[in-house]
């Protein structure tokens, strides 16, 4: 598969800013009291998300992890909906009742983000499962860490999706660490790798290169939506900030050294596509995405941060269907 | 009316809802065949692709189901043996019970799992649990367990035609059981228990296989001048906490049989409702008959006991 087009590529470009700005906003705010609960951030890895998500519809599946912020915006879920969930705000996309763990938009594909770790791998087979059954072309995506490779379902999984060729993409974000364990710690072996013993096409990608994932997912996708199966992708990549945001407050020691961080971020995802694009010469139109971004992240956050809180009354609600 | 096993009337209800929605698809380990017998037929008539053998992977089958049900259709999860949820509890407790409530209601969840409950086979420890206390506590999940034929029938029905998540436990002990299950849709609704027998003197709370013996000391009790009221609740959670409290306001005694050990129990729960809502009406002490122990195996063969593990003694006083 060929690259993708340049207008395209401005539109990767574009999502993939609005993530980092609507992290990086969110984290400050997390650091001002301003967000209940904790945040794991996804900085650093926004081209795995955004590369994966342009090549689904939002009738197609997408199920997450804790650091599900990406997969939420690139997969068209909408920003003040999200910051606001963060705030527990009654504009929240769950009305506050998930959190920055939970945010979910069905109507758009997204079965959530998930505070278990491996836990959205049966759902995204299930849904696979559904897509096929169908028959619609529909694929279903799931999204797992290097840490979560290590799960139990993740072995379940890869074999039923080869044995029933489900139109499933098993998308492992590799970003070095499982919580603070670097990835050699727990990991024997590389990840991409163990979709052969099951028949399974299994592919490694520059996560840090969205073009480099754009490309691998499209034929992965491409073969799911015609019925030949699944495919296991690992994309490298590696995340800047802090597993969760809180850990500077109670780690003893750093399980990192600060100039790793910093070769990692001389691989900046964003700034190596916004070189490509100026030297295309779209500097102008670079420019005015900045600005559209800048103003998106800006009245999502602060028309979030004006919103009410939820009525106490909506803890009682949603246990089940009809009552 | 006809007469029919307790796991055929089971297999019946199965036949009809696939029957009638072809969104119900059934899914696990060996259903084609069957152990049990409540999936028998169920590939011939309807095929592979409703009618789907899984790999031993209890883990992944669970949140499947999730999946699944998000995607319009309406799962049945053959979780085989009831300790088998163990293995897949994660997805039942952490995304089935709870994934409806934490996006608000974005999600319908109608999904079955059905697995079997109950000792009396001396199959062992690890086949033998009645694992509804756990799921009880979720919230988020219907637990459902019959007693006869026509009611597990009825509410295998229901459970398929539910919204929302239903664990639906096949005492598998009585499976061969025979009983009148009524002809046409029988349904019976979730959330309502039943009076089996009516009485003045005591209720008996019993769950599952234990109705049958309720039933059996009602009668004995009868001939010695003593009316028991049985009471069935059927769904576990929600209970039908109305039809407990009426009862024992009738007959002011309690006692619940239960198959499930005694500790945070289905038991422990029903008699902690009426010690909060109904302690006026009592004239005496909640009683309750419980497991305690994990002896299964040997446990048939020891004197004094029924098949079922079980003595079955007279009220005291
Ligand atoms: C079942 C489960 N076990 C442990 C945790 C605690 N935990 C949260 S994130 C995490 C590390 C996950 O690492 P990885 O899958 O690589 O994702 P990353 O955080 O790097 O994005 C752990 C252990 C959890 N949430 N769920
Ligand atoms: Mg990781």
């Amino acid at each position: 598969m060929n690259g993708p087009d340049l207008q395209r590529s401005l539109r990767l470009f574009e999502r993939m800013l609005l993530i980092r700005r609507m992290e990086e906003r969110l984290g400050d705010l997390g650091k001002a009291g301003e967000l209940p609960g904790n945040v794991h951030l996804y900085i650093g890895q926004e081209a795995v998300a955004t590369g994966v998500c342009a090549h689904l519809d939002d009738s197609d599946w997408v199920a997450s992890t804790h650091r599900g912020h990406g997969h939420f915006l690139a997969k068209g879920g909408d920003p003040r909906a999200m910051a606001a969930e963060l705030m527990g705000k009654e504009t929240g996309i769950c009305h506050g009742k998930g959190g920055s763990m939970h945010v979910a938009d069905v109507s758009k594909g997204i079965l959530g983000a998930n505070g278990i770790v491996g836990g959205g791998v049966g759902l995204a087979v299930g849904a696979a499962l559904g897509a096929q059954l169908d028959g619609e072309g529909r694929v279903a995506v799931v999204f797992f860490g290097d840490g979560a490779s290590s799960q139990g379902v993740i072995s379940e999984a890869l074999n039923i999706a080869a044995l029933w060729k489900l139109p499933l993409l098993l998308v492992c974000e590799n970003n070095g660490f499982s919580q603070f364990s670097p990835y050699e710690t727990v990991n024997a072996g590389d990840i991409w790798r163990r979709a052969e013993p099951f028949g399974m096409p299994g592919a490694l990608v520059d996560g840090n290169d969205v073009h480099a994932v754009w490309r691998v997912v499209g034929e992965a996708v491409a073969r799911a939506r015609s019925g030949e199966g699944a495919t296991l992708i690992e994309a490298r990549t590696y995340r800047w900030r802090t597993h969760v945001e809180s850990e500077e407050s109670f780690l003893a020691a750093p399980y990192r050294t600060q100039e790793e961080v910093e070769s990692w971020k001389q691989r900046d995802p964003i700034s190596r596509l916004e070189e490509f694009l100026v030297s295309e010469d779209l500097e102008k139109d670079v420019a005015a995405i900045r600005a559209r971004v800048e103003g998106v992240t800006e009245s999502a956050i602060t028309d979030a941060l004006n919103d009410p809180l939820p009525p106490v009354s909506r803890a009682f609600e949603d246990m089940f269907a009809n009552g | 009316m006809a007469k029919r096993r307790l796991i055929h009337a089971v297999n019946e209800a199965l036949h009809e809802e696939m029957e009638r929605d072809d969104r119900v698809i059934l899914y696990g380990e060996d259903v084609r065949i069957g152990l049990f017998g409540d999936t028998r037929g169920l590939f011939d008539k309807f095929g592979g692709k409703r009618v789907i053998n899984t790999p031993i992977s209890e883990v992944v089958m669970t949140g499947m189901a999730v999946g699944m049900a998000a995607a319009g259709y309406r799962p049945i999860c053959h979780m085989m043996y009831g300790n088998f949820l163990y293995t897949g509890f994660d997805s039942i407790a952490n995304q089935a019970a709870k994934l409806r409530y934490m996006t608000a209601g974005q999600l319908k969840l109608p999904l079955v799992y059905l697995a079997s409950t109950g000792a009396g086979r001396s199959s062992g420890a690890q086949h033998s649990d009645a694992p509804y206390p756990g799921v009880m506590n979720l919230g988020g999940i219907k637990v459902v367990i019959p007693s006869t034929p026509a009611d597990a029938k009825g509410l295998m029905k229901a459970s398929i035609r539910e919204d929302n998540p239903v664990l639906f436990l096949l005492p598998t002990r009585r499976g061969g059981e025979q009983g009148e299950v009524p002809d046409g849709d029988h349904v019976v609704p979730l959330g309502k228990g039943s009076v089996k027998r009516e009485g003045r003197d005591v209720t008996v709370v019993a769950i599952g296989v234990m109705v049958r013996h309720a039933m059996r000391a009602a009668a004995t009790l009868s001939e010695e001048g003593i009316e028991v009221e049985v009471v069935d609740p059927m769904t576990l959670f929600p209970l039908d906490k109305e039809l407990i409290l009426a009862s024992v306001r009738k007959t002011g005694r309690l006692v619940i049989l239960d198959e499930a050990r005694a500790t945070c129990s289905a038991a422990s729960e029903i008699a902690a409702i009426v010690a909060e809502q109904g302690f006026a009406s009592l004239r005496g002490p909640v009683g309750s008959v419980a497991k305690i122990v994990k002896l299964e195996h040997a446990w048939r063969r020891l004197d004094g006991r029924n098949d079922d593990g079980f003595q079955v003694a007279p009220f005291p006083g």
